[in-house]
Parts: structure tokens; C-alpha cells; sequence
């Protein structure tokens, strides 16, 4: 197994400034390297200045954030839970969030504030759902995660019953919207949204972090970390619902985006990272990195036509997964 | 010192006590074999000393302390376990792993400090794994693995040793060696629980056997005591007889054959 360098940190800060520069420069409107720090310093062109400040920052910042996000949450989770495959989706909070926007949607509410905050409402909704759910399968008050896990499943089915059947009725123009939404878009990108982004991150991330150890030893089996003194029940409760926060602030903010939870911590691995607290962290990089790369050619691709973020990282996933798999096997 | 003083376990739903009022001790510079057919409550007794299940009646006790009234941190810097199964999702270094057995002491944020280096070093030394410290856990043998997990719980430096089957699947020579290594670990004064189904093996290396039948103990003494072929005929419901280990003169038990007519 290839051991972690410290200046791994390093090509990975690097990595992501510089995808991300390339990603304020590039677009509809090309602006060169130059002139996107001449237009962060607010010289220059006053049009390349809007393009660059308050229509391409906020886009790539918020798709990083997103990516860090969706890495972060995958990582803890695949730690928790002990599974390579587990990812943050499965938990339900995404059939739950696409439910919230999906009613906000079908209210006609145009308010993208409240649409973001219905979906985060009904992500963290399915996920206490889950719980419950869990917690009337286990067979003691104290629910195994894997119970969690399989909990969580069903309910994002449910969700997604529930939205088929929303839709059924609804108006032409929601089910466009919806649809848009459910394939995941960094478009509407607004410095708001990324402050809400980036708050939800930093608390739930940052718990993430702060009991990272916690999750190393539950990766040793419930038993295991029972006689090292961590209450297994209660850490995989908390890694699984900061998990599902940070997973439920990102499908709020940006819609479904598949693929970067499971894969990006795969990729932190195979960097030789095992120790969650690092790993947590390096996962969050490379998934900020992967989602600021898969906006730009969300938007550069097949241009002028924008095609959907959650199709773009699906399309890079699963070969990858694939290889993934051939490897491990 | 562990002790179990009417210890009464069951599980919602559960027509019988998985535990059904179990006292004994397990003395430090002893290696103690708690042994029993499938089923008899042997690791319900593991899993309420380590509170992963409900104590409904009695008590589980380290060195005078009830288990309820310590931390969980508190718990594993006094007794470390090797619990039967472990299924670890993602490889890691030996030695990355052994540390981990430092968590009690570290916590979520203390950096490792000189003493833990030492803890570790001398987990590995003592379970005979240091030439695998730079190895990957998915690297090792079944035999290597078991004395990895076992170098882990010495390296939470507690006074007291639980392993929960740690010989299964495991051949002649490796079984012998960890069986070795307890017998040692026991005699270099740690209280050693050894929870078994070589009966055998345990009569020949254990100071003390506690037999269970039913979440009751059906017996209790020195392997002699113990090793009596009308007790374990009707605890097993098996025919066996008892002979003496030809080497070195420990009980040793012999089932019998009873043909399945077709």
C-alpha cells in the first residue's frame, strides 16, 4: 500500500486553485488567466469584472463546497458503516431533499431560498425517518448502523414513489424544474446560497473532523470499538447523522449530484490515507477539485448547451467505480 | 480481577436467561477458561462485561468496580477484549492498527506521546508480531492476524484480558503458540479470560475452568475437577470418555462415535 507524504497536501491545495481558476476563466466568454486577477482585484474590463465576480466565482465556489461536502460525508460514512459501497445518498437524505423541492416546486414557490431550505428540511426528515424506522427493525433500542443503512434505503424509495406520484399531477413547467433540479446544477449559484453552503460544511465537516478518531476505531466492528472504549451505537448514530447533514446542505444547494461521495473517498485510499481525521480532510479536497473539473465541462463540453452536473460525475463514476472494482477483486 | 456475581442476562423476547445467575471470578496471574457448549451464555457473559448488553440482575466487576459505573474509556483502560469477530472494512498497518489500542488513553485529539510509542512497541514484542509492524492488515495470515488483534489489546496496557475464541480456523501450531502466549501473559500477572471451545487445549494450559450449560455454571475448578466424563456427557449430550494426555498427564477428552443410521 502506497504511504501518505505530507506533500501530497500540497498537490492537493494545487489541484483544486488550480482547477478552479481554470474554471472562472473558462465558459461562454473566455477571460485569460491575466484578466480573471485582474478581475478578482476589480481592474480591468467592468464585463469580464461581473462575469468573473458574480456570475463564475460563486458558481465554482459553490461547486466546491459541494464536492467537499459530498467527499467529506462519503468518507465518514464508508468508515462508519465499514462498507467501501456505502455512500451518502443511501441514507435517504436525497429522495427526502428531492421531496422538500419537489413540494416547494409543485407550491409554485419561486423563492430560491425557500426552495433550498425545503429540501434541506426534507433530507434531514427522512434521515430522522430512518432512524425510527431503524429503530422499530432492530431488535433492541439501540439500532445497529447497518440497520441504519438499510433504513435509509428504504426510505429514499419511498421518496422517490412519493415524488412520481407528485409529479404525475403536477404542471409542465415544475416537472422541468424538478427534473432540472434532481440531475444536480451548480447554475444557480448566488454568493447567499454558497454562505449557507459553506456555514453547513464548516459545522457539520468540522464535527466530522473533531471525532474522526472515533470513526477509526468504529471501522474495527462494533465489538471492537466497544472494547476501546467508544460507544458504538451512540458514535455511529452521530457519524451517520453529521453525514447525512453535510449530504442534505450540498443536494439542497446543488441538487442530486451522484457518484463524488462514493467514489472521492476510494481515491483518498488509494493516496494511503487510513486515519479518518486526514482522510475526511483529503476527501473533501478531492472532491471539491472533482466537482469544480465536472461543472466546467458540464458547461464546456457541448456548448452552448449546459448539460446536467449529476449526468457529467455519474458519466466519470462508474468507470472508475468499475476499475475500482476489477482491482479490489 | 473480573468477577461475575449473579450475573443475569436476557434478551427482549427471550423466553430463557441467556445468563441465568453466573458467579465467578477471574484472578490476575490466572489464565481463567470460560468453556460450554454453543448457546450456553458465553458471549452474552463477554458482551455485559463490556456493556454491550443489559445487566438485568447481578454484576459485572473489574478490580472491586462495577462495569456500570465506568466510562467506557475508563472500562477499556481496565480490561481490553479480543472479541470473536472483527470485520475490519479497510486494510491498515500493523503498527497503525496495534495503535489504535491507545485510544482509551489518547481520546479524540492527544497526540501520541512517548509512553504510547513504548505501549505499542511492547504489545508487538510481547505478541511476536514486531517483524510484521510495517505490514498491511489484508497482508497477514489467519494465524498473524489473530496475534495482531491480540498485540492490540496488550498495547491498552489494562490489567485484565478478554479473548473471545481467538484459536478458530486457526491450524496445530498456531493455535499451540497463542495458546502459549495467554498461558505467559496470564503468569506475568494479568487476569486472563479465555473464552473457549477447545477443551482439550484449555485443560492442558488453564488454571481454572468455568463451565457453562444453559447460561448456568454447571461446574466449576481445576482442569481435573472439571474434566469429569459424566458432567460433560450430559452438559454435551454426547458419549465421550476421559483419558490422560499421554505427554503431560492432563485430562483429556475423547467423544465417542455414535453412526447415524440411514
Amino acid at each position: 500500500m502506497r504511504r501518505f507524504q505530507g506533500w501530497y497536501w500540497l498537490l492537493l491545495i494545487v489541484a483544486l486553485l488550480a482547477v478552479g481558476m481554470l474554471a472562472v476563466a473558462r465558459g461562454a466568454v473566455s477571460v485569460s488567466l491575466a484578466g480573471v486577477i485582474d478581475a478578482l482585484r476589480g481592474r480591468g474590463d467592468p464585463t469580464a469584472i461581473a462575469i468573473v465576480r458574480d456570475l463564475r466565482l460563486p458558481r465554482v465556489v459553490l461547486g466546491a463546497l459541494v464536492g467537499a461536502g459530498l467527499g467529506a460525508s462519503g468518507a465518514a460514512l464508508q468508515g462508519a458503516l465499514r462498507n467501501p459501497l456505502a455512500e451518502p445518498y443511501l441514507l435517504g437524505v436525497s429522495g427526502g431533499a428531492a421531496v422538500g423541492a419537489v413540494i416547494a416546486f409543485s407550491l409554485s414557490v419561486s423563492s430560491d431560498a425557500m426552495i433550498t431550505l425545503a429540501a434541506f428540511a426534507g433530507g434531514i426528515a427522512a434521515v430522522f425517518v430512518a432512524l425510527a424506522v431503524a429503530r422499530v427493525g432492530g431488535r433492541s433500542a439501540r439500532a445497529d448502523v447497518r440497520t441504519l443503512l438499510i433504513a435509509g434505503v428504504i426510505v429514499g424509495a419511498f421518496a422517490n414513489a412519493a415524488i412520481m406520484v407528485a409529479l404525475a399531477r403536477a404542471e409542465p413547467n415544475t416537472v422541468r424544474g424538478a427534473l432540472w433540479w434532481m440531475m444536480g446544477s451548480a447554475a444557480d449559484a448566488t454568493w447567499r446560497r454558497v454562505a449557507w453552503l459553506a456555514a453547513s460544511i464548516l459545522v457539520a465537516g468540522g464535527a466530522l473532523v473533531y471525532w474522526a478518531r472515533e470513526i477509526d476505531v468504529l471501522s474495527l466492528g462494533d465489538d471492537t470499538a466497544a472494547s476501546l472504549g467508544v460507544d458504538a451505537e451512540r458514535a455511529g448514530r452521530r457519524a451517520f447523522l453529521l453525514a447525512a447533514l453535510l449530504a442534505a446542505a450540498t443536494v439542497s444547494a446543488a441538487g442530486l449530484i451522484g457518484f463524488v461521495g462514493l467514489v472521492v473517498p476510494h481515491i483518498a485510499r488509494r493516496m494511503g490515507l487510513r486515519a479518518h481525521r486526514p482522510l475526511i480532510m483529503a476527501a473533501g479536497l478531492i472532491g471539491a477539485t472533482l466537482v469544480v473539473a465536472a461543472d466546467l465541462a458540464a458547461r464546456t463540453v457541448a456548448a452552448p448547451t449546459e448539460l446536467p452536473l449529476g449526468a457529467i460525475t455519474a458519466l466519470l463514476g462508474v468507470p472508475f467505480f468499475l476499475v475500482q472494482l476489477r482491482r479490489t477483486s | 480481577m473480573i468477577e461475575f456475581r449473579d450475573l443475569v442476562v436476557s434478551y427482549p423476547g427471550a423466553r430463557q436467561n441467556a445468563v441465568d445467575g453466573v458467579s465467578f471470578v477471574g484472578a490476575r496471574g490466572q489464565l481463567t477458561a470460560l468453556a460450554g457448549p454453543n448457546g450456553s451464555g458465553k458471549s452474552s457473559i463477554v458482551k455485559a462485561l463490556l456493556r454491550r448488553a443489559d445487566i438485568t440482575r447481578g454484576s459485572a466487576s473489574i478490580d472491586g468496580r462495577d462495569v456500570r459505573s465506568l466510562s467506557y474509556a475508563e472500562l477499556a483502560r481496565n480490561v481490553a477484549v479480543v472479541p470473536q469477530r472483527e470485520e475490519a472494512a479497510f486494510p491498515i498497518q500493523v503498527r497503525e492498527y496495534v495503535f489504535l489500542g491507545r485510544y482509551p488513553h489518547l481520546g479524540l485529539w492527544r497526540a501520541p506521546s512517548r509512553e504510547d510509542d513504548l505501549a505499542v512497541d511492547q504489545a508487538l514484542s510481547q505478541a511476536g508480531v514486531e517483524d510484521l509492524a510495517d505490514r498491511d492488515t489484508d497482508a497477514l495470515s489467519g494465524g498473524e492476524w489473530q496475534r495482531v488483534r491480540i498485540a492490540r489489546a496488550l498495547a491498552q496496557k489494562s490489567p485484565a484480558l478478554v479473548l473471545d475464541e481467538p484459536t478458530t480456523f486457526l491450524d496445530v501450531a498456531h493455535e499451540m503458540g497463542i495458546f502459549e502466549l495467554m498461558s505467559s501473559l496470564a503468569h506475568s500477572g494479568l487476569a486472563v479470560l479465555l473464552v473457549s471451545h477447545q477443551l482439550n487445549l484449555v485443560a492442558r494450559f488453564a488454571d481454572t475452568i468455568v463451565l457453562l450449560d444453559r447460561g448456568k455454571v454447571a461446574t466449576t475448578g481445576s482442569p481435573t475437577e472439571v474434566m469429569r466424563a459424566d458432567t460433560l456427557e450430559s452438559i454435551y449430550g454426547w458419549p465421550v470418555v476421559i483419558t490422560r494426555d499421554p505427554a503431560v498427564g492432563a485430562p483429556a477428552l475423547v467423544p465417542l462415535r455414535r453412526p447415524v443410521r440411514l
